[in-house]
């Protein structure tokens, strides 16, 4: 059996920055649980000589002429920031001062 | 002369073109329709009134010049809140999105236009469509026409019932695991999804990319031809695009002969869990399809019973990384008291922004990915997804399409499974082997189940880039069923 703990889903939800309140964590490591609990089934079948698919199409690279074309404005690109400063996103302070 | 809302898209666009409605009179007629009924269903998230109009002035304008005009054109659409739509609100049913405005068109969104058609606004979804009932949105549950107090499926819920009361002839909705097929089967509509590359995703909002497609949703396998051929093709914005020509469909759809076809019935696909009158609708349907002259056989596809829990890892997998971007840095929501640092403002904001169903599974996802579980999760799930193409690959080389039920059950009713996920997920059983192996996969309408007289579906599969024998088996089922029952099931459906 599966199980998340309390402590476990915290970690987990904050690398993925998502804050959790009690409530939720109660709810979701129950959850999860039971969700992770089925779907280890996958385990029953597989042997190290199966090849994992990723994809439908197995491609690797696919190129285009690199061309100069149309593209967003610096307007249209910025039409739905939360927050901006002359032509650029503004966001809120990533480094602490020194 | 009935309404124009009561029409297939091929006859509003033959009396188009026969000057016999305007597309200004058409386009009238559903916005009035959505303004009467959108209420009980809460399918549409927003009405276009002026770009529907404008558009369908532009058609009749082309009309009185004499010009050539398309297929579709003049015939107006509804499009899931998944698509970006230049200067129109897309949300893809979440909050984290309320209010934004894309400043681009999706490739969809893009050759829609071009054809004419009239883009009447944007339908509701399960939150990034991850969900089967439209329950997960975060601007409320969509009902489905047939009974107000069921679901219309997910996450295209919202293309469904808009399609099934009549709102609109025609929709475009995505689908990951089911989201096309699913809501098509329990609101009595067809939908189909594409081979993985057939439809371009360039502005589809993201859930899982290896899995997502867009497809039409349409009252008639003709009306879903026509649609699907008009958004299919290849795409330089999309990478995964496959850059061959699309298959006529429409021939396909028109042709309406199965005789010497070679058709699977996948064993695995029934059985527990599944409602008898959906099984009692699907053997007729495979007698019906036998009676029509094709060929059927039973087909084993034993991998088929660990596809959907090797979906549930890979879709949260995919979906965790690609909803990295709603940061609350570039656009959307951002929730700042303007004392918090960068990572303390994300993770507000997405706490804020998503629902609980997207919470799940980013964590799921996460947990999947993370090193110490990643080959045990993630990567035994993609063995079982090669397992499953493996299948896919040899039931191909022996029968021309498999068939199956789409759902196992009927529409259930609002609130029935929204607080037991492993219980929603089971939805998906029959629809999720097709995204893990990119065929492509329709949902028709088959009858109405004895216990609860609600639509069931009959999902067909066929090999990659070979949607045409969806279009095949679908047109020539449809008219043998409307023969024997005298009219389109929908008019079976009460009225709204």
């Amino acid at each position: 059996m599966s199980s998340l703990s309390r402590d476990e889903l915290r970690a987990i939800a904050d690398l993925a920055r998502i804050s959790l309140t009690e409530a939720e964590l109660d709810r979701f490591s129950d959850q999860l649980s039971v969700i992770l609990d089925s779907v280890a089934k996958v385990q029953e079948v597989v042997t190290p000589e199966i090849k994992p698919m990723s994809h439908a199409l197995e491609m690797t690279n696919v190129y285009r002429p690199d061309e100069i074309g149309e593209s967003l404005t610096a307007a249209q690109a910025l039409s739905g920031a939360p927050a901006r400063q002359d032509d650029r996103f503004k966001v809120p302070r990533i480094l602490e001062e020194e | 002369m009935s309404s124009p809302t009561e029409l297939t898209a091929v006859e509003i666009a033959a009396g188009i073109k026969a000057k016999d409605f305007s597309a200004v009179a058409v386009a009238q007629a559903h916005l009035d329709r959505i303004a009467n009924v959108n209420d009980k269903l809460n399918a549409f998230l927003f009405v276009d009134t002026a770009g529907a109009l404008a558009q369908a002035a532009a058609v009749d304008a082309q009309i009185a010049a004499g010009e050539l005009i398309g297929p579709l054109a003049g015939v107006p659409v509804a499009v899931k809140d998944i698509f970006t739509q230049q200067d129109v609100p897309t949300t893809c049913g979440s909050k984290i999105l309320e209010n934004w405005q894309p400043p681009y068109d999706s490739t969809v969104v893009a050759r829609m236009k071009q054809a004419g058609m009239v883009l009447l606004g944007k339908v509701n979804m399960d939150e990034f469509a991850m969900g089967s009932s439209t329950e997960t949105s975060g601007y409320g549950p969509t009902s489905n026409p047939w009974d107000l107090t069921r679901i219309p499926g997910g996450s295209s819920g919202g293309s469904s019932a808009a399609v099934a009361g009549f709102l609109a002839p025609l929709a475009v909705g995505t689908d990951t695991g089911g989201s096309i097929r699913q809501p098509a089967a329990v609101t009595g509509t067809v939908g189909v999804k594409p081979t993985y590359g057939g439809v371009s995703r360039y502005g589809m909002i993201a859930l899982a990319s290896s899995l997502d497609q867009a497809g039409p949703f349409a009252r008639t396998v003709l009306d879903a031809a026509l649609l699907h051929q008009a958004i299919a093709g290849h795409d330089q914005m999309d990478s995964t695009s496959i850059n061959q020509p699309a298959p006529d469909f429409v021939a396909a759809a028109q042709r309406k002969d199965i005789s010497g076809m070679k058709l699977g019935v996948v064993k695995e696909l029934a059985g527990d869990g599944y409602q008898q009158g959906v099984l009692n609708r699907f053997n007729e349907a495979v007698e019906l399809l036998r009676e029509l002259g094709a060929e059927i056989v039973e087909v084993s596809c034993p991998s088929f019973d660990y596809a959907l829990a090797a979906y549930y890892l890979i879709q949260p997998s995919e979906c965790s990384s690609n909803l990295a971007r709603f940061d609350g840095m570039r656009y959307g929501l951002r929730v700042d008291d303007g004392n918090s640092s960068v990572e303390q403002v994300m993770s507000a904001t997405r706490a804020q922004g998503f629902g609980e169903e997207v919470k799940r599974r980013i964590i799921i996802g996460t947990y999947a990915l993370s090193s110490g579980y990643y080959d045990a999760y993630y990567g035994s799930a993609q063995k079982v997804r090669r397992l499953i193409a493996d299948d896919f690959a040899k039931a191909f080389n022996s029968v021309d399409a498999l068939i199956s039920p789409t759902s196992p059950v009927t529409a259930f009713k609002i609130g029935a499974k929204i607080n037991d996920p492993m219980a929603m997920y089971l939805n998906d059983i029959c629809t999720i082997p097709v995204n893990l192996a990119g065929v492509g996969g329709m949902s028709l309408p088959i009858g109405l189940a004895d216990e609860d007289s609600l639509p069931v579906g009959l999902q067909i599969m066929s090999p990659v880039m070979q949607d045409d024998r969806l279009y095949r088996v679908g047109g020539a089922l449809e008219a043998a069923l409307l023969q024997k029952w005298g009219a389109p099931i929908l008019a079976k459906a009460p009225k709204l």
